[in-house]
């Protein structure tokens, strides 16, 4: 039987990844940030969304991936966690894709340092490979970076 | 089923909360058959709930208490002494209980049956309890001042022994279960939980589910729904409007767009009020518990119980004032031999008090105790060498209790089990002062003592001074907030110093050490602003510490709404939370207390300037304050500290009435007295209201001093210069009222002693009577 997840993609440089639909509240163009100067480098800032504060993360140094181009406005992508929604900067934001777990794979071996512990797996997607991201890995692995 | 759970557990504490209250009614009238219906009908209820989810051993505790009820209910069992502790501590095994079925969703399988054994003893009229906690009076742990370290421990292993309910390590354990609550960063807890520990369980599962919900008066909500009604309205108006282009229209939406924001506004706040009844409920206990096991006898009598405060204010109080009751019957109430020995009723009364008074709520906790010894204070504070002994003599008693909130302060002359040495007034202190608000101490030596809190309304909505650092906007909270210095051109160059490398200014009269905003957020400065030849400094105050901060640019000042911080922000010290401008963007909140902490250990050495250094008389030794030489009505020169004056003023001499002895001017409002300082230095009564004078005709020339709310003038003839410079101190004081000599333009003057001649003026006169 094959069960079907829902992924929202986003792209990181030439990366793809994916985040189960239903963790994503909302996807946003570039936003005014404030800088939070003396928080750890990988939260960017506060933004106003609708009246609630929230903390931009910058997914490229999470991921330990080159950092963003500094003519390049990221994206928001905003998810909901038990804290409240905290929005992460991505390059751009694409589709939402059905994919099915037949075609899952375990995380190649050659992935990299951090990505391994937050890459849950790929899907293949047309010619290029769908990394997986495990949110709630993610969440954590900010969390203790927090301190 | 998790709802059934959370509803259960809510109901449980609030009924606990209720049977416990009524059960201490209940010792105060016996025989109330509504009262012991009603606590009958609550165990009752408990019993059912616990039975239909599965909790047994709930259950069963349950079916023995209403046993016991039921045959107090039916006349076939008296209230006792041993009877109401065999309750409570069924109240404490039940509440334990239920702090693991919170944070477990089921029960554990501890052991009850010696609880179960003594409800049942109980219930057969066996009196068999094991003694009440009781510390004996004979037998005091000696308190060393110099080795609190021991004494620390003692305490701890002590406080697990008072009430023999379920095991001790159960209730640890309880209290260790994930609590939603979160606690100001910079204050110690140590003491408080290990008085937690001593108050039997009272009020530890209490902080719980209980914080997540809240009660609200309907007709509240319907007002609510009222006013979202009109906001509907008035946005609809307001898009028509602009659509449509009729200005007029507009304005007046936008105009009760405002009105209804701030009706809306209130409304919610209102919504967040709670009675400080919820804070108090616990106390009636811990006062009970408390005087049995000091061996005394005291009641609680509450008075403004349905006084309102913010749900965020009421968590950040609880502690402070268990501990201020605490402290009453253990250090304040007396034995009763004491008590009766003075004249006074067996039974110590501790009453609380509630009330709104200009914008904050004003609580004071007042016993008929023994009041504090300012005798005492003031050796004490001798041997500690916080103050000179001749300065001690000074000391008024006010000022004397303010010593009270030093961290290590104590006069209890042995450790009692309870309140360990009376430590932690500090902690109350800044615990209240970390919210805005402010504690003061009254006592009348044989009489009694008040504790007065002043608090603020509520945290969420405060005062701001907004400025900017490096393209950003910051608030400041206004409750810290002390002025703002501008400094320009020549004077920058000569008020900024730096001492052993870190940077401070001069501030009327001493040094401010200098923070630099933009250094500590790690920001780029304006460059734009920074290159002129002006800076801003904010002066702050954290507690003792006053400092100065620089900034690119003061804004404004206005009200805003305090957000916290996402979780793993809230460990940055020098941030408090963020809010929302009206642009829409977002400003950070400073916290004070945690810039303070970015003051070097040469910084806080300047900045700690405490309260009561600062009222000292200075003694001779200082000679850097500014200070302003003038002429006297005599002719002679005399001196006076810049930093005494608050203004200089001139009175057409037809205002000035005579009334008594005294000249008076009528000034902004009240009365201000006039005292003509060479006339007083040398005892003389005025002279210048006195006809044939020759000086009918010419302005009265004063400086006005202000003491608490009240001023004084003082008189002169003319300004002769002020000085700025090092001083060459001359001699020693030559009479009172002088606080030194000086050699000032070649001539010896005396500098004089402000507040003293001012206070000593309005002690001995008929002004004396307003005070």
């Amino acid at each position: 039987m094959t069960s079907n997840r829902q992924l929202c993609i986003f792209s990181l440089g030439d990366e793809l990844f994916g985040i189960e639909v239903n963790r994503v509240q909302e996807v946003l163009r570039s936003q005014q940030m404030t800088a939070v100067t003396l928080a750890p480098r990988f939260i960017r800032g506060l933004i106003n969304l609708r009246g609630q504060i929230v903390m931009a993360i910058d997914l490229r140094q999470c991921l330990e991936l080159s950092p963003f181009d500094r003519d390049h406005s990221p994206m928001n992508l905003v998810v909901r966690t038990e804290d409240g929604p905290i929005s992460f900067l991505v390059d751009r934001i694409h589709d939402v894709v059905d994919v099915t777990e037949e075609t899952f794979e375990g995380a190649p071996p050659n992935l990299h340092g951090v990505l391994r512990k937050l890459i849950r797996g790929t899907y293949p997607l047309r010619d290029k490979l769908l990394l997986a991201l495990d949110v709630d890995a993610l969440l954590n692995l900010i969390d203790s970076a927090a301190g | 089923m998790d709802d059934f759970i959370v509803d259960y557990l809510l109901e449980f504490q609030e009924g606990l909360a209720q049977f416990e209250n009524e059960l201490l009614e209940l010792e105060k009238a016996p025989e109330s058959a509504t009262i012991l219906s009603s606590m009958f009908r609550i165990v009752h209820s408990l019993k059912g709930s616990s039975g239909f989810l599965g909790f047994q051993k709930m259950a069963q505790l349950a079916h023995e208490g209403e046993d016991l009820l039921g045959r107090l209910r039916d006349g076939r069992l008296r209230l006792s002494p041993q009877l109401t502790s065999g309750l409570l501590a069924m109240v404490d095994g039940m509440r334990s209980r239920l702090s693991v079925i919170e944070a477990t969703r089921a029960e554990d399988d501890r052991d009850d049956s010696d609880l179960l054994t003594r409800l049942r003893n109980l219930q057969a009229g066996v009196i068999d309890e094991p003694p009440l906690p009781t510390v004996p009076p004979k037998a005091p742990i000696k308190k060393k001042p110099k080795a609190p370290a021991e004494s620390a421990p003692a305490l701890r292993s002590q406080s697990a022994a008072p009430p023999p309910a379920p095991s001790p390590p159960a209730r640890t354990e309880a209290a260790q279960a994930p609590l939603p609550v979160t606690e100001p960063a910079n204050v110690d807890r140590g003491d408080f939980e290990s008085e937690q520990a001593a108050i039997g369980g009272a009020t530890i599962a209490g902080a719980t589910v209980a914080d997540t919900t809240i009660r609200v008066d309907v007709a509240l909500l319907d007002k609510l729904m009222n006013l979202v009604g009109e906001l509907v309205l008035t946005r609809n108006q307001l898009l028509r409007s602009s659509v449509v282009g009729d200005e007029a229209m507009q304005q007046a939406s936008t105009q009760r767009l405002n009105l209804i924001t701030t009706e809306l506004q209130e409304g919610m706040m209102k919504t967040r009020m709670q009675p400080i009844r919820n804070v108090w409920s616990k106390l009636p206990r811990v006062v009970r518990d408390l005087a049995l096991a000091c061996g005394k006898q005291a009641r609680l009598v509450t008075d403004g119980e349905e006084t309102e405060l913010d749900k965020t204010i009421v968590e950040a109080i609880k502690d402070p004032l268990t501990h201020i009751v605490r402290n009453a019957v253990d250090h304040g109430i007396e034995p009763p031999e004491v008590r009766a020995g003075r004249g006074k009723p067996a039974e110590g009364t501790l009453r609380l008090r509630a009330y709104h008074e200009g914008g904050m709520v004003n609580i004071e906790v007042s016993d008929d105790g023994g009041g504090i010894d300012s005798a005492r204070i003031r050796r004490k504070a001798i041997d500690r060498g916080w103050i000179g002994g001749e300065q001690g003599a000074a000391w008024s008693d006010r000022e004397l209790f303010g010593l009270i909130f030093r961290p290590g302060f104590s006069t209890a002359e042995s450790l009692t089990m309870v309140s360990g040495r009376g430590v932690g007034m500090d902690v109350v202190k800044s615990r209240v002062e970390a919210i805005g608000g402010s504690v003061e101490v009254q006592s009348r030596l044989g009489e009694g003592t008040t504790i007065k809190l002043k608090i603020p309304l509520t945290l969420t909505i405060i005062n701001a001074l907004i400025v900017s650092s490096g393209g950003d906007r910051f608030a400041i909270p206004q409750g810290n907030l002390i002025e703002l210095i501008r400094l320009h051109g020549e004077a920058l160059g000569r008020s900024l110093a730096s001492v052993h490398g870190a940077a401070v200014c001069r501030y009327r009269g001493g040094l401010l050490p200098l923070l630099d905003l933009n250094q500590i957020l790690k920001i780029a400065p304006d460059r734009a602003v920074r290159d002129t030849e002006s800076l801003n400094i904010v002066v702050l105050q954290a507690d003792d510490q006053r400092f100065g901060l620089i900034v690119d640019r003061i804004d404004d000042a206005q009200e805003i709404v305090v957000r916290p911080l996402a979780r793993q922000l809230k460990g940055i010290a020098c941030l408090a939370g963020a809010t929302i401008m009206g642009d829409g963007r977002i400003a950070l909140i400073l916290d004070v207390f945690g810039l303070a902490l970015q003051l070097s250990g040469e910084h806080q050495r300047t900045a700690a300037t405490s309260h009561h250094e600062v009222q000292a008389p200075v003694q001779s030794g200082d000679d850097r304050r500014p200070l302003l030489l003038l002429l006297g009505t005599d002719g002679s020169p005399f001196a006076v500290p810049l930093e005494q004056v608050d203004r200089l003023e001139a009175f057409p001499s037809s205002t000035v009435e005579v009334v008594g002895d005294r000249p008076l001017v009528q000034y902004r409002g009240t009365f201000l007295p006039l005292i003509d300082a060479a006339d007083w230095l040398a005892g003389r009564a005025s002279r210048r209201g006195e006809r044939g004078s020759g000086r009918e005709e010419t302005p009265w020339q004063v400086v006005i001093h202000a003491v608490d709310e009240r001023r004084v003038g003082l008189v002169f003839d003319g300004v002769l210069d002020v000085f700025t410079d090092r001083i060459t101190v001359a001699g020693e004081p030559s009479r009172r009222g002088v606080l030194y000599t000086a050699a000032l333009q070649g001539k010896a003057t005396e500098v004089l002693d402000v507040p003293t001649i001012v206070q000593e003026t309005l002690r001995s006169s008929v002004f004396a009577l307003e005070a």
